[in-house]
């Protein structure tokens, strides 16, 4: 599905680079997490294939389904199905959370020549889908994250990832800045939508939100790369004996 | 000895305007008010690029004896409010148009045209017409509007006893490629009483508009315009309200292109505990358009609120003015004042000229002003698109939201809806 080869990637402004060789592939159905200390590139991946300015390839390839990403504008990824969920989600001031919700779905069927959906047909499906993430009626209303409280903003995230109904889901730290009642909220959120045809890439620090969103495959990435790759046990190895040993090993 | 010359310019500048013009017959009253005005047009001479209060917008347009040519405008939409049920006022290139019009006649109010009312030997607009435009505000010379007062034919005039529900449209059509029009409507609301003027319509090449606004104590009047889209139009426009004890006064201006658009409203709140608002949305694009919005509010009485809130959406090479000032006199204790002036600009090429301005004699107030610009914000823009939405449409939402706070000030939703599906209309057809 996700398909990550080679990646380089240095700052459009700066001399820098960030990613330094990824390559990664998940495959639908599957649940990929990557951990890694700060600043080992895991949110400039996230921003890489999702389309975000500021980011210059300097070499390798991602692909969504053979398609190549790279290639794409960030709509268009987004029409592809591929769906990131934010770290710090974005307040925009103006725009109503459900005329947002509303554009983006449709703006997506348009774009994969799909029919678009009723505003009554809309109405019911978004109501659903926030009811079960305790989303309510006003916070629908309000404009986009204004004012949200930390964990809404987090489960208006997933709340999007439910109507969009993407193929391949990034989670960027969606655990920071929840309490354990949310983040389980989250995690249910996310369970829900798994399914055999969708792949998942989760980016966290801590062990924590495993245990709620079950990985298939942890990878540890520093310094721009992966620098290892196991299973479950691999998260648990470093929320009991955090980096260094990992990296002492893999140097 | 650049001040002498400046004079001389003005002054031959005025001669070439006034010489040109023709005082309308009329009645004793109107006959007076308008001679008053001539006479403050000769004394205050008409706008220069060098007057102070001309600064930011070039006036030589709106001055010259003749009018700049303007395209007809072709309204593809059809009619703004359409289904609405209004009270509906044509004017074709600045004339009355019975044909077109409704009947003058609403429950609630009486309505005559200014060419009639003039005729009449008395008549309680002689205590409106001119008097609001005459008066001091704030020491600043209006000399466009003396015209206005001095050489007006048609408007009309407009006393509101009741709460009248059915809004009061006035339709301003264009059919000569070289009209100059000048229209000047009286507005009176009794204590009490309550009505909505609407404003629609490019009006003609030339257009040069008064009105005075008389809302007494307790009484409401709400101002929603549109003024023609995309249309080469060089306007002046002149609103001048005094608020009575408990009034209120609210207006709202959409404004889409226009080659040169100024739009004063100078507001008095005389009485305690008086409210008004003043929004004004606008988007320009290209460097044919120049828009000014020019504000000057000031308060006489205790516990009143104003509020002014302008927006501006430009790119292209548009230039947006906002010239706005806040009057607190020295009794005027308790005065909740507000002013934001905004710009989106859209691109380096755009520009956006304020001119926010607070002055204040009393102790015992909360008056707050900001004005700025700004790019659109990439964050935002950024997560609309990794949700799907394209540049485009993500580009517009924004412009929409950045609207917003204007918008929200039409108190009418069955009007703001209207005005929204306008908005996007342009939006589309001037998709980058």
């Amino acid at each position: 599905m996700l398909e990550i080869k080679d990646l380089h990637v240095e700052l459009e402004e700066e001399d820098k680079k960030i990613l330094k060789g990824v390559n990664l592939t998940v495959e639908p159905g599957k649940v990929h997490a990557i951990m890694g200390p700060n600043g080992s590139g895991k949110s400039t991946l996230s921003y890489v294939l999702s389309g975000k300015d500021g980011y210059e390839v300097t070499g390798g390839q991602a692909t969504l389904d053979g398609e190549d990403l790279l290639d794409m504008e960030a709509e268009e990824r987004a029409a592809a199905g591929l769906f990131l969920a934010f770290q710090y989600p974005v307040e925009i001031p103006g725009v109503g959370n459900m005329t947002f919700l509303r554009t983006a779905l449709n703006a997506q069927r348009k774009a994969r020549g799909e029919e678009e959906m009723s505003a009554a047909e809309f109405l019911k499906v978004v109501r659903a889908k926030a009811k079960t993430l305790k989303i309510d009626a006003d916070m629908l209303k309000r404009p986009v994250n204004v004012g949200f409280s930390g964990g809404e903003k987090k489960r208006n995230e997933i709340l999007q990832m439910a109507m969009l109904e993407p193929k391949m889901c990034i989670l960027d730290e969606t655990d920071s800045g929840l309490d354990v009642d949310a983040m389980k909220l989250v995690s249910e959120g996310v369970n829900a939508l798994r399914d055999e045809g969708r792949g998942f890439l989760v980016i966290t620090h801590y062990q924590r939100l495993l245990d709620h969103i079950k990985p298939d495959v942890v990878h540890i990435m520093a310094d721009g790369r992966i620098v290892k790759t196991g299973g479950p046990e691999l998260a648990l190895e470093v929320e009991n004996n955090g980096y260094a040993d990992i990296l002492t090993e893999v140097a | 000895m650049a001040l002498p010359q400046v004079n001389k310019v003005k002054q031959d500048a005025t001669d070439a305007r006034l010489a040109g013009m023709e005082m309308p017959d009329g009645a004793a009253w109107i006959t007076e008010a308008r001679t008053e005005a001539v006479n403050r047009v000769q004394a205050m001479g008409l706008p220069h690029a060098r007057d102070e209060y001309w600064k930011f917008t070039k006036p030589a347009s709106l001055v010259q004896p003749e009018p700049e040519a303007a395209a007809l405008f072709h309204n593809d939409e059809g009619p703004l409010w359409d289904d609405l049920d209004r009270l509906k006022v044509v004017f074709v290139d600045g004339v009355f148009d019975a044909e077109a019009s409704d009947d003058l006649a609403g429950e609630g109010l009486e309505i005559e045209r200014l060419a009639d009312v003039a005729t009449k030997d008395i008549h309680w607009a002689k205590d409106l017409y001119g008097q609001l435009e005459a008066g001091e505000h704030g020491y600043t010379p209006r000399p466009l509007a003396a015209l206005n007062t001095a050489f007006a034919t048609d408007g009309v005039v407009i006393r509101v006893s009741g709460k009248v529900s059915k809004p009061v449209n006035l339709i301003y059509l264009h059919k000569s490629e070289t009209s100059d029009a000048i229209l000047h409507h009286c507005v009176k609301v009794e204590e009490g009483a309550e009505v909505t003027l609407l404003e629609t319509g490019p009006a003609a090449a030339r257009f040069n508009k008064v009105l005075e606004v008389d809302v007494a104590d307790s009484a409401a009047f709400h101002h929603v315009r549109v003024q023609g889209r995309d249309h080469e139009r060089r306007a002046v426009t002149g609103i001048f309200g005094r608020l009575g004890t408990e009034s209120t006064f609210k207006s709202f201006t959409l404004t889409m292109n226009g080659v040169l658009t100024r739009n004063e409203c100078v507001l008095e709140l005389t009485g305690d505990d008086a409210v008004a608002h003043v929004a004004g949305a606008c988007v320009g694009d290209g460097t044919d358009f120049h828009h000014d919005d020019t504000v000057f509010i000031t308060h006489d009485a205790v516990n009143c609120e104003s509020r002014q809130v302008f927006k501006k959406v430009l790119r292209n090479g548009a230039v947006g003015v906002f010239q706005g000032k806040i009057l607190v006199k020295e009794d005027a204790q308790k005065t909740d004042g507000y002013q934001i002036s905004q710009s989106l600009l859209l691109d380096e090429d755009a520009q956006f000229l304020a001119k926010p301005e607070l002055e204040i004699y009393a102790d015992d107030v909360a008056c707050s002003h900001g004005s700025t610009s700004g790019a659109i914000d990439e964050e935002a823009l950024y997560y609309l698109r990794s949700r799907g939405v394209p540049m485009q449409q993500a580009t517009d939402l924004l412009v929409l939201a950045f609207l917003a706070e204007a918008l929200d000030e039409i108190a009418d939703d069955s009007l703001s809806e209207a005005i929204y599906a306008r908005l996007e209309g342009w939006l589309e057809r001037h998709a980058s």
